[in-house]
């Protein structure tokens, strides 16, 4: 394998190169999956039957720290990166490791918003409002469900196999698809929480 | 319900009853087969784990033509049953199925695998590269297709086929009208194959941008290439769609969910919008690189560079832009009034121009050329008179005005099987039979190709023409009878009969290539065209690693410089090259989307949650997989490329 030094070790050979492309690809795919979502949430918005309004249910505080949450996370998978950039494999790991907490915290908030839906009457099979907009939640929800056992996965193997240009490349990938659901998220927040509480 | 209720069929008859028999037979026979010749090994070792381009290409080929005879069955039960008034060969229910079946099929299982057939065994080797970006990706694309397909086709016996049309609109998709595990059917399988799909796209994007040969800058790219590209962006915008589409049409029929049916707030006009969203688009992934498989035939016969070069990559632009803002066109008559019925009028009527202008392109790439009345060419030109006629019915449509007496007649089943036959089949078909003899090393028979193109023309004419008038004196699309009183019967008589023709074309396609298999000489050396583009510099068969040495380019059409103009294509040494190993993980992980596919449709979900599981297991055991690849060493490329140019002759 052709190795350029040059370049950070995420993008040193040709491989790393394809798969870095690929990704940003895929994250244009993931744009698309969302902006559908988001299309239908903003047509079933008002369509709630005989269910609760978003003003009714939506709570600002749990939302609130979610958000902090999952802005602190991207924050970190930042510095994480950095680190690796540095060759510095300990803070690397310290940051995956932060980056990871941080995940699994937001996701707790956001089983417990789920219930307290529920519990108010706001179930997936209320309305096409609440169908909508559980579907968006869970699917951003279920992607950093997915991510993060993917980047329990690559810190397992940056412990294992140290920062070698496979390592680096998955954990610049994983970067890119973490900043990618915290940007999904912003959205959420402003057009769907801080819009429907007005 | 009883538990086993849900897997009886839910219109039992002889014809099913024998289909059944006939598909277990098959199977026994084929594994009989393979154990008596001792082939499992085989089969595992070159095919099923293979992740080589070219392997993964034949196989979508063979999907592709079993489809084609799936579906092709299914069209002529549906002209054979309306040939005659009152006929009672299929009873309703059973017609459906059969048209819902024969829509989907004929799209997403035969045309789609026909181009990524193409793009696969293609695209690398016109680009003058080793494999694709994702050789692994590919061919777990391939088997999500493949299982996305099988599951599709135990439908109608398993539970009964999808009977809401291919475009599957709620509420008649929803639960309360289509009652069996039939749409379900549609919703899971679609998705599968969809993902895999969807991967394709992502792979052969990075592929174009990253993987030409030295010199190959985007515009000297073959026009192939060009079309492949824009059609795999445009999959890349357009399938996401779908994925949340059928997402939220599997949630509706499962989970109880209202987003499209009539209470609760659900919307049922956000299907057929968001099904455009992306259905429209995909008829522009299919006729694309037809387009581009044209252009090739076309100039290569003409021994001519392609006219309007330019003209011909910005007008596919044109198109792929167009492609996302047409989609109401689908619906005038579903009431979004005047003025969205305009604006999706005039931007429908907009794409006839960038079309129009390639058709033009390939009228001037013919003149003044020596054109070889070859069967490839024979199809072309039946091609350019018969899509203009398509399209110009495609523009009648687009009037929003108008479109209130077309709107659900044959006129447009008549207007969209004249732009998809004539567009898409006859460049599958043209372009099978050109490249035929790059990937198997043998020509098929001009003459039994010339008969087919001519018989299928024939029986195409016979069969469509008569469906626009009926369609103008108001048959409606999809309805299984009607009386004598209509009038319709001649006319759908004549339409029956060119579907027997049709159905006698295929038949001799198939006969072309048994015949070609045992009569046809090998010796026929690398270029037997006289072609023009890359793929046609290196051997046949091509090995494995495609080019030895990674060629040079300059022009549009390296190969006719090589060939004429002594541009030197390879130039250096052999060196060593690097190849992707093989793996079985991508078939193993479509086998247990397959038995989740099955488990989701059937609501057994202890099942479909230990599957869910495998799938992960299989994601995580990737993750951890350590696989650098393997080299080719210098000795062994000398030595296959001896062995072949000796082949050559």
């Amino acid at each position: 394998m052709k190795v350029d030094n040059s370049l950070p070790l995420e993008y040193s050979t040709e491989e790393n190169n394809l798969k870095i492309l690929g990704f940003w690809i895929f994250i244009g795919a993931e744009i698309m999956l969302f902006a559908t979502l988001f299309t239908a949430y903003f047509t079933l918005e008002n369509r709630t039957g005989n269910g609760p309004t978003g003003a009714d249910i939506f709570e600002i505080a749990p939302v609130l720290v979610e958000t902090i949450l999952l802005l602190a996370s991207s924050f970190t998978i930042g510095l994480a990166i950095h680190a690796m950039r540095l060759n510095k494999k300990k803070a690397t790991m310290g940051f995956f490791i932060v980056t990871l907490i941080l995940g699994a915290a937001f996701l707790g908030f956001e089983i417990y918003e789920f219930t307290h839906y529920v519990h108010v009457g706001a179930g997936l099979q209320t309305s096409a409002f609440t169908a909508a907009l559980l579907t968006t939640l869970g699917t951003h929800g279920l992607h950093v469900t997915l991510g993060f056992f993917w980047g329990l996965f690559i810190l397992i193997q940056i412990k294992k196999r140290g920062l070698t240009p496979e390592t680096a490349n998955k954990s610049f990938i994983f970067s890119l698809y973490w900043h990618f659901l915290d940007i999904i998220w912003i959205f959420i927040f402003s057009f769907i929480y801080l819009k429907g509480m007005m | 319900m009883d538990f086993f209720d849900r897997f009886a069929v839910p219109h039992p008859s002889f014809l099913i009853y024998a289909s059944m028999v006939g598909i277990g037979l098959t199977m026994l026979a084929i594994v009989v087969g393979i154990t008596y010749f001792k082939k499992w090994g085989y089969l595992w070792r070159e095919w099923i784990t293979t992740v080589d381009h070219k392997r993964i290409g034949i196989m979508y080929l063979l999907s592709a033509l079993l489809m084609l005879f799936r579906g092709g069955v299914d069209a002529v039960m549906m002209r054979y049953q309306l040939s005659m008034p009152e006929n009672t060969f299929l009873d309703s229910q059973h017609y459906n199925e059969v048209f819902s079946t024969h829509g989907v099929v004929m799209i997403l299982f035969m045309a789609m695998p026909f181009i990524i057939f193409f793009f696969n065994y293609l695209v690398p080797l016109q680009i003058g590269a080793r494999d694709v970006a994702f050789p692994r990706l590919n061919a777990l694309s391939f088997w999500l297709f493949f299982m996305g397909m099988g599951l599709f086709n135990i439908s109608f016996i398993v539970g009964g086929s999808p009977d809401a049309g291919w475009t599957s609109y709620f509420p008649l998709a929803g639960n309360e009208f289509s009652t069996s595990v039939g749409t379900n059917y549609y919703m899971i399988a679609i998705q599968i194959a969809g993902i895999g799909t969807l991967m394709t796209g992502i792979n052969f994007i990075t592929t174009i941008l990253k993987m030409r040969a030295p010199g190959m800058k985007l515009m000297k790219m073959p026009m192939f290439t060009w079309s492949a590209f824009i059609a795999n962006v445009i999959i890349v915008f357009a399938f996401p769609v779908l994925t949340v589409l059928l997402a939220m049409g599997t949630m509706d029929r499962l989970f109880g969910t209202n987003f499209f049916t009539t209470d609760n707030g659900g919307m049922d006009m956000l299907w057929a919008n968001l099904f455009w969203v992306w259905g429209h688009p995909e008829v522009y992934i299919l006729i694309l690189p037809a387009f581009g498989l044209y252009s090739e035939i076309i100039s290569t016969f003409a021994r001519r560079n392609l006219y309007g070069y330019k003209s011909m990559v910005a007008s596919m632009v044109v198109i792929s832009l167009l492609s996302f803002f047409v989609w109401a066109h689908h619906f005038f008559t579903m009431g979004q009034g005047p003025l969205a019925n305009s604006i999706f009028s005039i931007t429908t009527m907009a794409i006839a121009v960038p079309t129009g202008v390639k058709i033009f392109n390939w009228l001037f790439t013919l003149w003044k050329g020596k054109i070889e009345f070859t069967t490839p060419m024979l199809y072309s030109m039946l091609f350019i008179p018969l899509f203009t006629l398509g399209g110009v019915t495609g523009v009648m449509l687009a009037m929003s005005a108008a479109d209130y007496q077309y709107h659900n007649t044959m006129f447009l089943v008549a207007h969209f099987h004249n732009v998809i036959i004539p567009g898409v089949v006859y460049a599958m078909l043209a372009g099978l039979t050109f490249y035929w003899p790059k990937i198997f090393g043998f020509m098929l028979n001009e003459k039994l190709g010339k008969w087919t193109a001519w018989l299928l023309s024939v029986g195409f004419v016979l069969a469509f023409i008569p469906m626009y008038i009926t369609g103008l004196d108001g048959q409606a699309r999809r309805m299984y009878t009607y009386s004598e009183s209509t009038g319709f019967s001649a006319m759908n008589m004549v339409s029956f009969i060119g579907a027997a023709i049709m159905a006698i074309a295929f038949v001799l396609l198939v006969y072309n290539i048994y015949y070609s298999i045992r009569y046809s000489p090998r010796n026929i050396g690398s270029d037997p065209w006289d072609a023009r583009s890359l793929e046609w510099a290196t051997h046949t068969p091509v090995p494995e690693y495609n080019f030895a040495i990674t060629p040079q380019v300059e022009s549009t059409q390296p190969f006719w410089d090589s060939k004429k103009n002594g541009h030197q294509l390879f130039k250096g040494d052999i060196e060593k090259i690097h190849m992707p190993n093989n793996s079985g993980l991508p078939f193993i992980m479509s086998c247990i989307f397959f038995v989740f596919g099955f488990a989701m449709i059937f609501s057994i979900w202890p099942l479909a949650i230990i599957t869910l599981i495998g799938i992960l297991g299989c994601l995580a055991y990737r993750s951890f997989e350590k696989d650098h690849g393997r080299y080719i060493s210098v000795e062994e490329i000398k030595e296959t490329e001896t062995r072949l140019r000796g082949a050559k002759k």
